[in-house]
């Protein structure tokens, strides 16, 4: 007997194990990772020394051991790498958000956490003088701390999506605050270099800051393996995942601690990156048009945003700019886009 | 009937919100292989009553109590595999088809690798068909009619294939032939074997499928036991405040309610009743 789904589905079963795949959203995750494959080596290509695809291929593979094997090793696969990595998890983070709160808005970026990131980053550097691990810690914490802080006073006997946007928005301003009063009395050296950290740039990321980021991403995603499923289950409210044997508050809270953990190491390690997991996960939805949000097409959009602005920012401009300028700015017309939309229909 | 023993009890459980007790010691056997229906005014705690019972609300004093055990101490998925709960009012995800949602009922059967097995398949299919919704399973929730949603959120209890069924209020927004099209379905899940606790606020329904009736007020089980000796006039007007009279259903033989209102006379037939 098999079940009308009203969109065609494959569906797997091989020993213990089996599935059900929305077609769609698995060959708009195929092409994503096709356009994702295809912009990395673009950007792997492009430089000083300009390579052509073949040539970057052969040069990842490891068979040129000349000159252009380490340019593209070497010095340029940390950064996009970091692209892909950091917008993947950018990606993951606000559809997690997103699907959590029920609400489009309530992406990482709105609900205070980068701003939380980059205050504590930002107390480091001034207050303590920073280097980048300290740096890190510092955002690391921010993150986490204004995480909970909104999760504490938005409860009231369980989370509600919007308290949780509201407060998270409230808390953000008056972190953007405490940044701009921790750089106007810093000396102008240690301003400037938090101000460019606080533009969100992968300049400075290197092996060495990408490695233990990497770490805290695939531990984050790995779990969201698992916690895809009471997370998708949650989307039918409190009562009645409740009902269908969800563990509600302790999958709830894991998933906000995923959701933080991956966009506090990417401000840790490349600074406030806006926009990305507020616009990716919508993107992703229109894509592959199911119900919900899928977590891999999100990362993947995430990841496909953030190279490509990588590469606009660094190649296309008169001047290379920080990534988070450009992705302000796509993601500024994606709101417009957005609200223009939402007004035509409701007119 | 012998009284069978109850798989799912209440013992003195007191549950609430925030500072409001609604419920305060309050005690249920659920009967095995019972239909039973509660029934009672608005806001006198039915739902919090079902919810204290599925521990979506954790009792603040006493115990609920499954197969002996108390439930806190379960897992939430082997508590869902035996208890499903029918919640008055549900969220649908946007957009979602309705085998989609069905589909959701079949959690607490699935884990990480065993995602979509022949038997989920075999359950959705089974508890649209039991609900005639089969040829709705494309569609999108969101544009359907609140009484072809209703029985949407039914199917999906139904996917869950618990052995103990708890129904706030089911019939709400179906239309008559509808709501009797539910219940004679409820009647038959009783029939194979299944435990039904629902709430209802048609009492002439209540009294023609329950094998047991809990009339509820205040927080406070008032009265209960077989529905012919349950619904009389004088509980009828004690629980609801309602003066009525009570006469044999033509069809099925059990009590049914005639309410008189107030700016009525009674006939003189019905009086004679009385
Ligand atoms: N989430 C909640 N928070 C606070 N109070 C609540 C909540 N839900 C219900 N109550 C209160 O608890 C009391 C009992 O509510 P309950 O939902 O159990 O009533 P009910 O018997 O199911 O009523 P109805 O027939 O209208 O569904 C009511 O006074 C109600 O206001
Ligand atoms: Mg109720």
């Amino acid at each position: 007997m098999s079940v009308d789904f009203g969109a065609a589905h494959v569906v797997v079963r091989r020993g213990g194990l089996s599935a059900r795949l929305h077609l769609r959203t698995l060959v708009a995750c195929l092409a994503l990772t096709a356009a994702l494959a295809a912009a990395a080596i673009v950007a792997l290509s492009l430089g000083d020394l300009p390579l052509s695809p073949a040539e970057v291929v052969t040069a990842l593979f490891g068979a040129d051991d000349g000159f252009a094997g380490t340019v593209v090793r070497e010095w340029r696969l940390p950064r996009t790498t970091a692209a892909v990595l950091f917008g993947l998890a950018l990606g993951v983070s606000g559809a997690v958000l997103q699907t959590l709160t029920a609400n489009p808005l309530a992406s990482p970026d709105v609900v205070g956490i980068s701003s939380g990131s980059y205050a504590g980053g930002l107390v480091v550097i001034v207050l303590l003088g920073g280097g980048f691990t300290a740096t890190a810690m510092g955002s690391l914490i921010g993150g986490l701390a204004t995480a909970i802080a909104v999760y504490l006073l938005a409860y009231r006997r369980g989370v509600q999506g919007f308290r949780l946007i509201i407060v998270g928005i409230g808390l953000g301003a008056m972190l953007s605050a405490l940044s701009t009063y921790l750089l106007l009395r810093a000396r102008v050296e240690v301003a400037m270099t938090a101000t460019a950290w606080g533009a969100g740039s992968l300049t400075p990321v290197g092996w060495p800051q990408l490695l233990p980021a990497a770490a805290v991403i695939a531990a984050a995603l790995i779990l969201l393996v698992v916690l895809s499923r009471p997370l998708h289950q949650l989307e039918l409210g409190d009562d009645a995942s409740h009902a269908l044997g969800v563990a509600v508050e302790r999958s709830r809270l894991a998933l906000l601690v995923c959701a933080v953990a991956l966009t506090a190491v990417v401000t840790a390690a490349a600074g406030p990156i806006a926009f990305v997991s507020l616009a990716a996960p919508q993107i992703a939805r229109r894509l592959t048009g199911g119900a919900g949000i899928s977590l891999a097409a999100a990362g993947l959009v995430g990841a496909l945003l953030l190279t490509v602005s990588d590469t606009v920012a660094q190649h296309a401009l008169p001047v290379p700019f920080p990534v988070g300028v450009v992705t302000v700015v796509i993601g500024g017309c994606y709101l417009v886009w957005l609200l223009v939309r939402e007004a035509r229909r409701t007119a | 009937m012998t009284p069978s023993p109850a798989r799912l009890r209440a013992d003195a459980i007191s549950a609430g919100y925030d500072n409001a007790t609604i419920l305060d010691g309050l005690s249920i056997d659920v009967l095995d292989g019972s239909f039973t229906v509660i029934v009672g005014p608005n806001a006198c705690g039915k739902s919090t009553l079902l919810r204290a019972l599925t521990r979506l609300l954790p009792a603040t004093d006493g115990h609920v109590l499954l197969d002996g055990r108390a439930i806190a101490s379960y897992r939430p998925k082997e508590i869902a595999r035996e208890l499903g709960l029918l919640p008055q009012s549900s969220i649908a995800p946007d957009a979602i088809t309705v085998a989609d949602l069905v589909a959701r009922g079949r959690y607490p059967h699935q884990g990480v690798l065993r995602r979509w097995s022949p038997e989920d398949e075999a359950a959705v299919a089974a508890a649209m068909a039991a609900t005639e919704i089969t040829d709705l399973s494309g569609r999108r929730v969101d544009a359907l009619s609140g009484g072809q949603r209703q029985r949407v959120w039914v199917a999906m209890a139904l996917a869950q294939q618990a052995s103990i069924l708890l129904l706030d209020e089911p019939t709400t927004f179906l239309d008559i032939a509808h709501q009797i099209d539910l219940m004679e379905l409820f009647t038959d899940l009783h029939r194979t074997g299944t435990t039904i606790v629902a709430v209802l606020h048609d009492l002439n329904q209540a009294s023609r499928y329950a094998t047991h009736l809990v009339a509820m007020k205040d927080g406070h089980i008032v009265a209960q036991g077989e529905p012919a000796a349950v619904v009389t006039a004088d509980l009828v007007e004690e629980v609801f405040g309602l003066p009525c009279v009570v006469y044999p259903d033509p069809v099925t033989g059990t009590p049914a309610v005639a309410p008189i209102g107030r700016a009525r006379v009674p006939s003189p037939t019905a009086g004679a009743t009385r």
